[in-house]
């Protein structure tokens, strides 16, 4: 039996509203309440509710059969909590069939593997706690924010613990070599990888409504079809989408809901697939070799690298400075800026700074508040410079002789600590600019 | 082609426009004669014919023009009119001469006309005896395309038109609207109507006018076409020198100091900045009917000590302007095209945009804002003064975003127009 490995990535931001430099040092709420609230609901209304029912009835009718995985970012679920919390309890309702996995990521959907190893190990924990805390089970798998992998990022996470990692399969990394197999981390080979078939999600995520797709419309029929002409010893075809795929993305009147809903029954009776989680493919499966990726992919875009969050002068600016209060922040114990720092650290504030969509891209725009990357920059170092003065305060307050006891926030930038926490945060950060 | 004025004699952007397209389109093979009223003959004309409508006899005797007047309606209007674009003489021209209809136009109708070609109070008068000369101009030449630039040569390009059946194209680079507002010169309007609805076929310079032609002139959408202006690439070597002498940071406004170019939102946005940051110093440069208003206004918020008038700059004035600042703003509440932005970014300057102007539609690396929004006015004025990523990136992109930005490109466009206005 050869597997499908059926994974859906669950991830909000907390926006940020409009906050012009004059509420800077005045005004500690950044996000957007109303927009993120109305935005989650629509989306849990249109895409998590009704695909988690699906996927509930898929698993009664199928039993172990069917099986499915989810990372669930922090900041999602602490906004399905809030706003709809019958999101919750229908991902437990799943998880307590015995037939799904959830899998471990950072917290904030943070880009913080390369922007700092010592926040990235502390993301992850908080992030397998959450997750062990509403559905009952410790991750083993992980995958990180867009599937971003490295080697480096590999063994740090192999050291954390995990023993599976997904990350795309990346033209570029894998050559001649197919995706439907595991690979193992090119440092640690304890650490298994699986890797995206980007062709047949990608059919799903972006092509399955689109018209103008020779291959439209597409059909369970003709998916398994596909499948099928898989090399027969090829062992697993990865299919890691976003959640909102179906229903948000593609909307219910594309058919999306009614295409998963028989994908299963069209598998079993059409090929000799079967459904499976990561954790059970690590047991399941030998590496066939490792898998060498000195520089960071991701899975976005064409060239499925870092360019969408990093690497132009806005993003870098953001990033660096964000980073380089890493330390101060460590020894903040003030609960709401160390919530703050999380919120900040989400990737998709970098996303909506690039800049290489200005002409193409409607994926993009339909995922951007912002007017132009500038603006978001704009806005973004707004609130990063509030942000920056209340922990250089809740600092002097605490532990007046760290700071050489400078009274003005600005000048406190200098002081050594600092400077040093920057040096060790560039490092991972320059690998990125060559991986470019 | 008909023009109203050409470098070095101009007064707004309308001439440089002119220039610049003129020369485009000899550059993809287009024989232009260009048409203005008065040449002074140091005008650059590499490649095409420039005619001197003041050098143009009209002979009564002739049959033509007894059929030429036969065929052609004057547009006779009364003169009290405020003409066109020049800020200095926008104030309080008041023409005290009025025309006497066709029978002063008679009278002076044998003879060698003269055009000042200049915005004067005779405005009127020459735009009508212009169009009369047109006619015979076009008589006389062989030509495809009749194009007329703005209101004041419609008159041209419809006599033109008529007299020889030729496909007219007319350029709208501004319309009454942007000029006055809501407060619409009739007479003014219904040149520019006319000419419009008289044209095969008419060509905007930003959609945003586009919108404007359809709405407010009531002209059918697939007849009007946008292409965007462009710059000319000029390199201001000599500029390397200029330093600033105030350690300030310099944001400016350069341009009239009228209702249509939004000074005041400059100066509240200005109010709000100082408000946080003392170490920025604002520039107001230009004159108009609004300018003794701004000042008093900067008085009243006290922060006269870092907020300036420069006055009317011209030429190398405007590009040591340019070197100076930090910030560049316009805040234009109507600004069909609005081309100095683009002679800011290419000399490096990053600028902030109003959304109501045309030259935003084709400007990516640039930060653009709703005019009366003076907080995110503030707010990108702030933010490129004190988040260096932002400059870095305009300097970056934006001097090549602009040079990009050529009048082949945009004369190509036009060639398009010509051939679709020809063989429809």
């Amino acid at each position: 039996m050869r597997s499908i490995c059926l994974y859906f990535q669950v991830h909000q931001p907390f926006r940020l509203r409009t906050y012009r430099f004059f509420n800077i040092g005045q005004d500690h709420h950044y996000y957007d309440d109303y927009q993120n609230r109305h935005i989650i609901r629509r989306v849990a209304e249109k895409s998590y509710l009704p695909a988690n029912n699906l996927m509930l009835s898929l698993i009664k009718e199928f039993g172990s059969a069917f099986k499915v995985s989810y990372s669930i970012s922090g900041t999602a679920l602490e906004q399905l909590e809030t706003h709809v919390p019958e999101v919750i309890r229908s991902f437990r309702q799943l998880a307590d069939t015995g037939q799904v996995e959830f899998i471990a990521e950072t917290y904030a959907h943070s880009l913080s593997s390369l922007g700092n190893k010592d926040e990235f190990v502390r993301q992850v924990e908080l992030h397998a706690s959450k997750i062990e805390e509403l559905f009952g089970k410790r991750p083993t798998t992980f995958r990180n924010t867009e599937l971003i992998y490295s080697d480096h990022i590999g063994e740090i996470v192999a050291d954390m613990g995990f023993h599976t990692m997904l990350t795309e399969g990346a033209k570029h990394i894998l050559g001649w070599k197919s995706p439907n197999y595991m690979y193992c981390n090119n440092i640690n080979p304890k650490l298994k990888v699986l890797l995206r078939n980007f062709r047949l999600s990608d059919d799903l995520t972006f092509r399955f409504s689109n018209q103008e797709w020779s291959e439209w419309p597409l059909t369970t029929e003709k998916f398994v079809k596909w499948l099928n002409k898989i090399e027969k010893n090829e062992e697993v075809v990865n299919l890691f989408l976003d959640y909102e795929t179906i229903g948000e993305h593609q909307w219910k009147e594309t058919g999306i809901f009614d295409f998963f809903s028989h994908l299963p029954e069209t598998v079993f009776s059409n090929s000799n697939f079967s459904f499976s989680t990561p954790d059970q493919l690590y047991h399941k499966l030998q590496p066939v070799s490792a898998i060498s990726v000195p520089h960071p992919i991701s899975w976005a875009d064409e060239e499925r690298d870092l360019t969408a969050w990093l690497g132009n002068e806005l993003q870098d600016e953001a990033f660096g400075k964000l980073y380089s209060y890493e330390a101060k922040v460590r020894q903040c114990k003030d609960p709401e800026i160390n919530r703050d720092w999380l919120y900040l650290q989400t990737s998709n504030h970098f996303y909506y700074m690039c800049t290489k969509w200005f002409s193409a891209g409607e994926v993009h725009k339909y995922f951007n508040p912002y007017g132009s990357p500038y603006e978001a920059f704009i806005n973004y170092m707004n609130v990063l410079s509030d942000f920056m003065i209340r922990v250089d305060e809740s600092l002097n307050v605490k532990e007046p002789s760290v700071q050489e006891a400078e009274p003005i926030p600005a000048s406190k930038r200098k002081s050594s600590p600092v400077k040093a926490a920057v040096k060790a945060k560039k490092k991972p950060a320059k690998g990125v600019k060559k991986a470019k | 082609m008909f023009g109203w004025e050409f470098p070095p004699h101009i007064t707004g952007g309308l001439g440089t426009a002119c220039f610049g397209l003129t020369k485009g389109l000899v550059k993809q093979g287009v024989e232009v004669i260009f048409v203005v009223p008065k040449a002074f003959g140091d005008e650059s004309k590499d490649g095409f014919r420039l005619v001197n409508a003041s050098d143009v006899t009209l002979d009564f005797t002739q049959a033509w023009t007894k059929e030429h007047l036969e065929r052609i309606q004057f547009m006779e209007i009364g003169s009290n009119l405020v003409p066109y674009l020049d800020p200095e003489e926008f104030e309080t021209v008041v023409n005290k001469e009025v025309l006497t209809g066709i029978q002063e136009t008679q009278s002076v109708f044998s003879k060698q006309y003269s055009f000042s070609g200049k915005y004067g109070p005779n405005l009127m008068q020459e735009v009508s005896r212009y169009a009369l000369v047109a006619s015979s101009i076009a008589t006389t030449n062989t030509f495809d395309v009749i194009h007329a630039h703005d209101w004041l040569t419609y008159p041209a390009g419809i006599a033109a038109k008529k007299m020889t059946g030729k496909p007219l194209v007319v350029h709208v680079h501004a319309t009454e609207f942007d000029r006055s507002g809501e407060h619409v010169n009739q007479p003014v309007y219904d040149i520019e109507r006319q000419g419009m609805i008289e044209a095969d076929l008419v060509i905007t310079v930003s959609n945003l006018t586009r919108q404007i032609v359809i709405e407010k002139y009531g002209i059918a959408p697939e007849k009007v076409i946008t292409v965007h202006n462009a710059v000319e690439p000029v390199d201001h070597p000599e500029l390397s020198g200029v330093t600033k002498h105030v350690k300030e940071k310099v944001v400016t406004f350069l341009g009239r100091v009228t209702y249509q170019k939004g000074p005041d939102y400059f100066v509240e946005a200005a109010h709000k900045v100082l408000q946080r940051d003392s170490n920025v110093r604002f520039v107001m440069a230009g004159s108009g009917d609004l300018l003794n208003r701004m000042i008093r206004r900067v008085a009243k918020l006290k922060i006269a000590t870092k907020f300036h008038f420069t006055g009317f700059l011209a030429g190398p004035e405007v590009d040591t302007m340019f070197a100076m600042s930090d910030v560049y703003v316009m805040p234009s509440v109507s600004e069909p095209f609005g081309i100095s932005p683009l002679e800011a970014m290419r000399s490096n300057v990053p600028v902030v945009i109003s959304k109501q102007s045309g030259v935003a539609e084709v400007l990516q690396h640039a930060l653009k804002v709703d005019f009366w929004d003076i907080d995110a006015l503030a707010d990108a004025i702030y933010g490129i003064l004190h988040y260096e990523g932002l400059s870095k990136m305009f300097i970056r992109y934006g001097k090549t975003e602009v040079d990009n930005l050529i009048w082949e490109n945009a004369a190509l466009n036009i060639l398009e127009v010509y051939n679709k206005a020809v063989y429809k």
